[in-house]
């Protein structure tokens, strides 16, 4: 018995906690910021839905039948629209669009405009100031007209949206990045490596570029709910995502006009899927900013 | 001074003409030229007709010529000659242009009328519930589509009161009324989401004032509340609050570009649509650099603004 208690007694002992920060990183993040965990939350959804669509969905997401808006219920979650389309599984499968879509053109444009900006920052001088004009002249248009523009001219198709989408993103971009490099730029370690004698692209990507990526992840994930409603918006207008991929933007072009008074759950949920796709990114980005770079804060 | 707006002119004028370059060569982009869409819709081709229209139209000349002519015309005021209904197209644009501003205005009116007065709200009681609840609130403006929120307020209108969206558009000078209803729901649909935005910077400008000594002093001399956030303040965080606004009013054309549609309101913005789904190549370039001229002025008017507002800035820059 007295062995057993002894046991005990030592079991006890090895899970008393440790003194340290309570939680995971994670769990101090969502402690902390309770509506960037929110957001967080929601983009997973938003991933999860988009990895798993074909598991998701209840039907054909392209093909049309009879069953023409019909009212959502047992057999149609959120309904169907005009072509007899299953209204649930067209907004599960739309998420890999939104996705793909804002993914790919946040990337395409924060990556290239980082770039610029580095580079912009970095050389300091002529280089600079022409960089800069030029990123100037970019932003004489609002982001979606240039889209539109760049859109139409392109031609529709999946990748010439993400092209359109994301060189709007670019000046943007540049502009931040640009503003960290020239901060960074002057800092003593950076000062040491040119002492050391390393060479200009080797000060630049290596010692550089490496602390610009607070600002960068928190323009990206910003960036990322601009792109998803830059899509929506192209699309709506018959610009953006050509047929058949079902893109949330377009469904709300064809049908919500139209059958709107007999159908509203044609307008109501790829909106909702929009909104909270978009609302998601949004609430992490600002968790992300608020967490990753104070300086940030409010721009 | 004056050698800041000296500098801020030329600015503005080098990004004009840099974004004549671009929309230029964006209109080359795009496959085919005018003419071959001409004869596309019109279903035969005959080699001689579309050589003909081609010279008419300057489409053969190098882009060099094309270029400079068209800049020309632009810089007269010409906008050119709608191809699909043949009809100049300042003619088309002139009686759009009131509908556009005055939904642009009314927009920017709601955006500034909710977004400062919340921001400073916001400020005041930041993290409490109310300052949450605004924030959220914004977000939430942030992130919804536009012509979503004003599809959804037209379902709500039709479905709960039974009023129906005037389909046609009403003059303000024929009937007032009606045109304000046909007005305040785009513009409310529109300028919620700009008012996200400028709540967000008065907020962070706000936060930022509020802990300098001379509020303080304010406090401390006993001041009432009110006076020290709203005029003491206030005033002094208005200045990046100016700059959004400016920047407000070019992403607000973007909203329009949408907004009008679902509405169905006869302004520039839809007419640009309209050009480049009918694939009317000159009025999107003309258009197009109607509204970057509208932009870059809107922008010029801000810088001025500002260095009225604020006296460092003309000494420092200039």
């Amino acid at each position: 018995m007295a062995q057993v208690r002894a046991l005990d007694v030592v079991a006890d002992t090895q899970i008393l906690p440790i003194e340290r920060p309570r939680g995971s990183a994670l769990g101090r993040f969502a402690r902390k910021k309770p509506l960037g965990a929110a957001g967080g939350i929601l983009v997973l959804l938003l991933v999860g839905t988009a990895v798993l669509a074909d598991v998701l969905s209840t039907h054909d997401p392209v093909r049309t039948s009879t069953n023409v808006l019909v009212a959502p219920g047992a057999d149609f979650f959120l309904g169907t629209d005009n072509l007899g389309r299953d209204l649930y599984s067209r907004i599960v499968h739309g998420s890999r669009i939104s996705l793909l879509v804002g993914l790919a053109s946040t990337i395409v444009g924060t990556v290239l405009g980082g770039l610029i900006g580095l580079i912009s920052g970095y050389a300091g001088g002529k280089t600079d100031l022409l960089s800069q004009r030029v990123m100037d002249i970019m932003q004489a248009l609002p982001i979606l007209v240039l889209a539109l523009v760049l859109a139409a001219a392109l031609g529709p198709s999946l990748p010439n949206a993400i092209v359109a989408i994301s060189i709007p993103i670019v000046p943007r971009a540049a502009r931040v990045i640009r503003a960290s490099v020239l901060g960074i730029r002057e800092l003593t370690y950076v000062e040491s490596a040119r002492a050391l004698g390393a060479r200009h692209v080797r000060i630049a990507l290596r010692h550089i570029l490496p602390n610009t990526m607070g600002p960068f992840i928190v323009l990206a994930t910003a960036q990322l709910g601009g792109s998803i409603l830059v899509e929506a918006a192209l699309s709506f207008l018959g610009l953006g995502i050509p047929e058949p991929y079902p893109s949330w933007g377009r469904m709300l072009s064809i049908a919500a006009a139209e059958y709107a008074e007999r159908a509203p759950w044609l307008v109501i949920w790829p909106g909702l899927a929009i909104s909270l796709a978009v609302f998601g990114t949004n609430l992490l980005g600002d968790a992300l900013r608020d967490t990753l770079d104070p300086r940030l804060r409010g721009s | 001074m004056r050698g800041y707006v000296t500098k801020r002119l030329l600015i503005a004028v080098v990004t004009l003409f840099g974004m004549s370059i671009v929309i230029f060569s964006l209109m080359r982009l795009a496959p085919g030229n005018i003419v071959d869409i001409l004869f596309e819709s019109a279903g035969y081709v005959d080699q001689a007709d579309k050589k003909q229209l081609e010279r008419e139209l300057g489409v053969d000349r190098p882009l060099a010529v094309q270029y400079s002519r068209w800049v020309g015309e632009v810089a007269r005021g010409d906008l050119g000659k709608s191809y699909r209904y043949d009809m100049p197209a300042w003619r088309i644009i002139k009686p759009r242009l009131p509908v556009t501003l005055e939904l642009a205005f009314l927009a920017l009116f709601f955006s500034i009328l909710l977004g400062v007065p919340f921001g400073v709200l916001s400020a005041v009681r930041q993290d409490r519930p109310l300052d949450y609840v605004l924030r959220v609130l914004s977000l939430a403006g942030l992130s919804m589509p536009a012509f979503w929120l004003g599809m959804i307020i037209i379902l709500f209108f039709v479905r709960a009161l039974g009023w129906m969206p005037s389909i046609t558009y009403v003059s303000p000078f024929v009937d007032l009324k009606a045109n304000l209803w046909q007005f305040t729901v785009p513009a409310l649909a529109v300028g919620y989401r700009s008012s996200a935005l400028i709540m967000r910077i008065t907020r962070s400008a706000m936060l930022e004032v509020l802990r300098e000594d001379y509020i303080r002093t304010a406090w401390a001399k006993g001041q009432r509340g009110t006076l020290v956030v709203w005029r003491h303040a206030l005033k002094n965080a208005s200045l990046p609050v100016i700059t959004v606004v400016g920047i407000e009013f070019a992403f607000l054309i973007g909203g329009l570009v949408v907004t009008e549609t679902v509405f169905n309101l006869p302004g520039v913005a839809r007419y640009l649509v309209d050009a480049i789904l009918l694939r009317d190549y000159p009025v999107v370039q003309n258009l197009t650099m109607f509204i970057a001229v509208v932009v870059v002025l809107a922008n010029l008017a801000v810088d001025l603004l500002y260095a009225w507002a604020d006296p460092r800035i003309k000494y420092e820059k200039a």
